[in-house]
């Protein structure tokens, strides 16, 4: 597993102040002679720095495999493509499970509260350690997205192209409650025992396991769910007149929670959740998000998804009103499929390929100028 | 690239900023970015154009001139344009009101109603007019607001907006309009299209 160690000061929003931690990365593709071709990807919730072929950790395919690879929307064959896992992950990078070596037990909760800011904070050095003087691109969905806007608000001149896909510049209430859902699931587990548990046997599985399939409901639409299960029943082919998973649905949902906790830490969930409810990059300029992007350069490319109730489109557009307000270079579109929240992690042609040759024609047209 | 978009680009000085609003495919940004060295911006209606823009690099935002002009702030552009689609709005009134408030300089295209074909079919046929330009049947056309160069002449005048300059559109034939020849360009002008500013 790559990483840096970030020997620096980081101050966090919440006044703490980091030095010597772990960001844990992966890239894909090569950086050519002139530095000109990398792309910085953030991951959304439960993601990590695997985006691309097979996660060496869970042996799954990568969460964004679907865009990133030779020839594919983020293609490897042309861009560098670097991931990072964020601060207050647990797949490398300094988080609550990183064991803290005076107690020899995980920091848990001791663990300071970060937010979207303090990941793009320390994402940042690894522009430094690579050497490369400006991104050619930032992107991420959800809050990949919000790390997005975040970037190009702290560093306007870094990237000459964003892609915030299925974002917000706001955590709204809805948001945020279904993420204290997950957060109380997981804090009545008995065995979360104030968040410093420390035995791989006695981990909240069971509260964090409901809170992925709360959450993992609200990434989906009422019409693909219906479509995909409707009210088939699970390998039986009457009720059961009991609590077992009669339906499909039911049984879908209760592995999906029970994938998720062999590879998620519960404390992770509690920090990162936090941070997307944190972030208001709105307030953080005084009510006008335009000023948040006063002076910057970069290339906008903002996308949305019809059936994405979680980050809707109007959310997105909001981003984009704020970037027309100030004259930026902003171009917006909404793609139409019934998958939910979750397109942007699935195969939606449409919406692949329009990243694909939007990334590039505008590497190839910033070429040409400069020639 | 078709006559109508040739006069347009004339109009348009190097270096300045440009909305395109109902940009199409954007072949006329595409045109403007590459041969005028513009910043241009547009916005479409149709997904299907706006991923083809986007795909081509262009800033185009996906939405209606009625209710997405709103958010550019006034006269961030040096010039508007808007292609053929006047007549298509719910209220063209207020769409040109706001095309005037975010471009120094508008520029217009109308399919004339004036044109000689047109004013023939429902002399002679006693029907609603299909040509070239307009294709449509009435129970399905797009056209809420269908006009003349005459009409867009009276109501740029009561409207107290300036007609810089004024180019009729004839098959391939690009000639001047003005107020002496106006009568007889409205008849045998298929498109007008009107260089305006508040």
């Amino acid at each position: 597993m790559k990483s840096i160690l970030i020997e620096k000061t980081l101050k966090l929003d919440c006044g703490k102040e980091i030095s010597n931690f772990p960001l844990a990365y992966e890239t894909y593709g090569n950086l050519n002679e002139k530095k000109d071709n990398a792309i910085l990807i953030f991951h959304a919730l439960t993601g990590d720095q695997y985006a691309s072929g097979i996660n060496p950790i869970t042996k799954k395919e990568g969460w964004w495999n679907y865009a990133v690879g030779p020839g594919k929307s983020f293609d490897t064959n042309k861009f560098f493509i670097i991931c990072a896992n964020v601060i207050g992950g647990c797949m490398g990078s300094y988080g609550p499970g990183t064991i803290d070596p005076l107690t020899n037990k995980p920091i848990g909760t001791n663990f300071p509260v970060i937010t979207i800011n303090d990941m793009v904070n320390a994402q940042y050095n690894l522009l430094d350690y690579f050497k490369i003087e400006k991104l050619f691109a930032v992107a991420g969905g959800s809050m990949g997205g919000m790390q997005v806007l975040q970037f190009v608000s702290n560093f306007p001149n870094k990237a000459r192209v964003a892609l915030p896909i299925a974002c917000t510049a706001s955590h709204s209430a809805q948001n945020i409650a279904f993420n204290e859902l997950g957060r109380q699931a997981i804090m009545s587990d008995s065995n979360w025992k104030e968040g410093l548990y420390d035995e791989k046997s006695t981990n909240p599985d069971k509260g964090l396991a409901v809170a992925r399939m709360a959450a993992h409901i609200t990434y989906l639409s009422k019409q693909g769910l219906q479509e995909k299960f409707g009210r088939n029943l699970q390998e039986r082919s009457d009720l059961k007149f009991g609590f077992d998973a009669d339906f499909q649905i039911e049984s879908y949902l209760r592995y999906q929670g029970s994938v998720f906790v062999d590879r998620f830490d519960a404390n992770s969930y509690l920090y990162i959740t936090r941070a997307m409810d944190y972030f208001d990059l709105t307030k953080q300029f005084s009510g006008n998000l335009s000023k948040a992007f006063k002076d910057t350069k970069t290339k906008f490319f903002i996308i949305s998804f019809t059936s994405d109730w979680l980050y809707p489109t109007s959310e997105n557009k909001d981003i984009v009103i704020a970037l027309n307000a100030i004259g930026a270079d902003v171009g917006f579109v909404e793609i139409k499929t019934d998958k939910g929240h979750d397109s942007f992690l699935l195969d939606v042609p449409d919406f692949l390929s329009t990243i694909k040759n939007y990334l590039n024609t505008t590497y190839s047209n910033i070429n040409e100028r400069r020639i | 690239m078709k006559e109508e978009f040739k006069v347009i680009s004339r109009f348009i000085e190097e270096k300045s900023r440009v909305l395109d609003v109902g940009c199409g495919d954007g072949i006329l940004m595409e045109y403007l970015s590459k041969n005028k060295v513009v910043d241009v911006r547009g916005l479409e209606i149709s997904k299907e154009k706006v991923k083809k823009c986007l795909s081509k690099g262009l800033a185009v935002i996906e939405g209606d001139a009625e209710n997405d002009l709103k958010q550019f702030p006034d006269l961030s552009f040096d010039y508007v344009i808007l292609s053929q689609t006047l007549q298509a709005f719910m209220s063209p009134e207020k769409v040109i009101e706001n095309l005037l408030r975010v471009g120094k300089k508008v520029i217009v295209t109308i399919p004339n109603f004036g044109h000689w074909k047109v004013r023939l079919d429902l002399l002679l046929k006693g029907e609603m007019p299909v040509t070239k330009n307009l294709p449509h049947q009435w129970y399905n056309t797009p056209n809420l607001h269908m006009c003349t160069i005459q009409d867009f002449y009276n109501f740029c005048n009561n409207k107290e907006i300036n007609i810089y300059k004024t180019i009729s559109l004839n098959g391939e034939k690009i000639s001047n309009i003005s107020n002496s020849n106006l009568k007889y360009k409205n008849l045998i002008s298929e498109l007008g299209i009107f260089l305006l500013e508040k």
